[in-house]
């Protein structure tokens, strides 16, 4: 498959993407509001077939975002869909570990990290945090204060 | 992991007992039979990605070679890359030629080392002195190229702070021709024995579409068929500019990961062999001014499989985010689809083909029922008890045995 196609076959899920965006040749995005990911990742990985390669998440001013990081290996490409999860009193998303199972740590370190609920995820426990660390204390949160480092 | 009585667990860890790193396994067992897997991490976690975001962009490069005393070459060059493609910066040739020898001397050094810690675990110490001794001359070629034996720091956002000099290149070149020679010997004894294949074969498959699911990297995903190696996927350094190939092996059973990596052991060192020939002269660093914002991603092949980094900047000196997947984290799930259904004995040696990195020391109790507590010892005795059983059933007999 060449670039074309690719594009193609992107522009049939079109009506689930707010913005396609290309920052560097190889390097894709694929902005997508947070109901429609779980759909988005299904489609890069059963049909596409994409590698998995990570989730990451961060604490934006004003939402979360997660992106997922999808390898195009043919086409030496990154397809990262980026979706953003604006309530952040009860953050929530639809897991992608049904389905993709090397996703299921990663899901379990966000919710660990920044508070993040994973919903239908099939084993939701601490994966990195204490088991005695307080609950609601996100360590990677803008807001977590921590000891100085240096 | 609720804990049913009824059911017996056996838990290796908080330390496995074998391996240098804090992981917690608890198996379920029927019998000898495992039937399922928990892994429980987290006992060592040092919040990287959280310090990284107090640091400025020279000196992450610093920590994350801390992230493992092996990959500490790889780390840093996701890193870089990551942060030379927000910042449209090409290193100069020098540069990517010195990082190409780097990352595949640690690569020869990463395997040779595993090989010699399989045959440990299955009571093969033979394997084990020879590999740690065929070791050494490695990693004191990285130690004249950088100073270190590890923890080589030569990365840096623009290209490599410390350069090769040209005179010991003609001695570098010696050194590996006598390097591939003992490697030579180490495979045919490793791939050759009859009981290596018996005890080896058909042990811990991982399938090829359990591969896939479980988003392996490396020589986990190349042991199972998956043809996936980002060198030559996303070439980076000067990698696209070599004669090498990719091995893979279809089987996905411990014997197909060692001959995978044995036989990169050979690609490697013609890697670093053509780029120390091809050497370019010039600069070994560009200027570096400012960071823009915006965010990218690099990604290498570690010895243990892709390394990934996510970095966004703001255009200040330090990233507001930065995130690190190891390859270790996506190998080590995959036990779930690989250990189950495995006998107790074969555990071991399954655990290990990963290559996760692990912490030695020395506790394996049965919970559940009787109160029975193993020590490292005992799980060796377990491991190599199987493979005398083999060499009885061979017909192998023991020359000499030096207890």
């Amino acid at each position: 498959m060449d670039y074309e196609q690719l594009k193609e076959k992107i522009n049939t899920i079109s009506d689930m993407l707010i913005k396609v965006e290309q920052t560097l040749p190889k390097r894709l995005y694929l902005l997508c509001e947070s109901e429609n990911a779980y759909k988005v990742s299904k489609f890069l990985f059963e049909d596409l077939k994409a590698r998995f390669v990570t989730t990451t998440g961060i604490d934006s001013d004003d939402c979360y975002e997660i992106i997922y990081h999808f390898a195009y290996d043919q086409l030496s490409t990154f397809i990262n869909i980026k979706t953003f999860i604006r309530d952040r009193n009860k953050p929530q998303i639809e897991s992608i570990a049904p389905f993709i199972p090397g996703a299921e740590w990663i899901e379990r370190e966000i919710h660990d990290t920044f508070g993040i609920e994973f919903n239908n995820h099939p084993n939701m426990r601490r994966l990195i945090l204490a088991d005695d660390w307080p609950d609601g204390k996100c360590p990677l949160k803008k807001d977590y204060e921590f000891k100085k480092l240096r | 992991m609720k804990i049913s009585l009824k059911k017996p667990v056996l838990a290796i860890g908080p330390l496995h007992p074998l391996q240098e790193e804090m992981e917690f396994f608890q198996l379920t067992v029927d019998g000898e039979i495992v039937t399922d897997i928990d892994v429980r991490i987290g006992y060592n976690h040092r919040g990287i990605e959280k310090i990284s975001e107090t640091l400025q962009f020279d000196q992450v490069p610093y920590l994350i070679s801390r992230i493992c005393g092996i990959c500490s070459a790889s780390h840093p060059l996701a890193f870089v890359q990551a942060v030379e493609e927000l910042a449209g910066i090409t290193p100069p040739d020098r540069a990517r030629y010195v990082r190409t020898i780097i990352n595949e001397l640690e690569r020869i050094h990463s395997h040779v080392l595993w090989v010699g810690l399989a045959g440990h675990f299955i009571g093969y110490d033979t394997v084990f002195m020879w590999a740690w001794k065929y070791r050494e001359p490695i990693l004191d070629i990285l130690e004249k190229i950088t100073g270190n034996r590890n923890n080589y720091g030569n990365v840096k956002v623009g290209g490599c702070r410390e350069d090769i000099d040209d005179s010991i290149i003609g001695e570098m070149l010696k050194e590996l021709d006598k390097i591939e020679k003992k490697m030579n010997m180490l495979t045919k004894a490793v791939l050759d024995d009859p009981i290596l294949q018996a005890r080896l074969k058909g042990v811990g498959i991982l399938t090829k579409q359990d591969a896939i699911r479980y988003a392996v990297t490396g020589p986990t995903a190349r042991g199972s068929g998956v043809d996936i190696d980002v060198r030559r996927d996303d070439p980076y350094a000067a990698y696209g500019e070599l004669d090498w190939k990719v091995i893979t092996q279809p089987e996905g059973d411990v014997f197909a990961k060692a001959v995978v990596r044995l036989l990169e052991l050979f690609e490697s060192i013609k890697i670093v062999r053509q780029a120390l020939k091809k050497l370019p002269g010039g600069p070994i660093a560009v200027e570096v001014k400012q960071i823009p914002a915006g965010e990218a991603t690099g990604h290498t092949e570690a010895p243990r499989g892709e390394t990934f980094h996510y970095v966004r900047s703001d255009g200040g000196n330090r990233p507001v985010r930065h995130k690190v997947r190891a390859p270790s984290y996506v190998n080590v799930p995959s036990f779930k689809a690989s250990c189950i259904g495995t006998n107790i004995s074969d555990v071991t040696i399954t655990l290990a083909a990963v290559d996760p990195c692990y912490s030695c020391t020395e506790r394996l109790a049965v919970i559940g029922g009787s109160k029975v507590t193993y020590d490292g010892k005992e799980l060796l005795r377990l491991s190599r008890g199987k493979t005398e059983q083999l060499k009885k059933q061979l017909g192998f007999k023991e020359g000499f045995k030096f207890e």
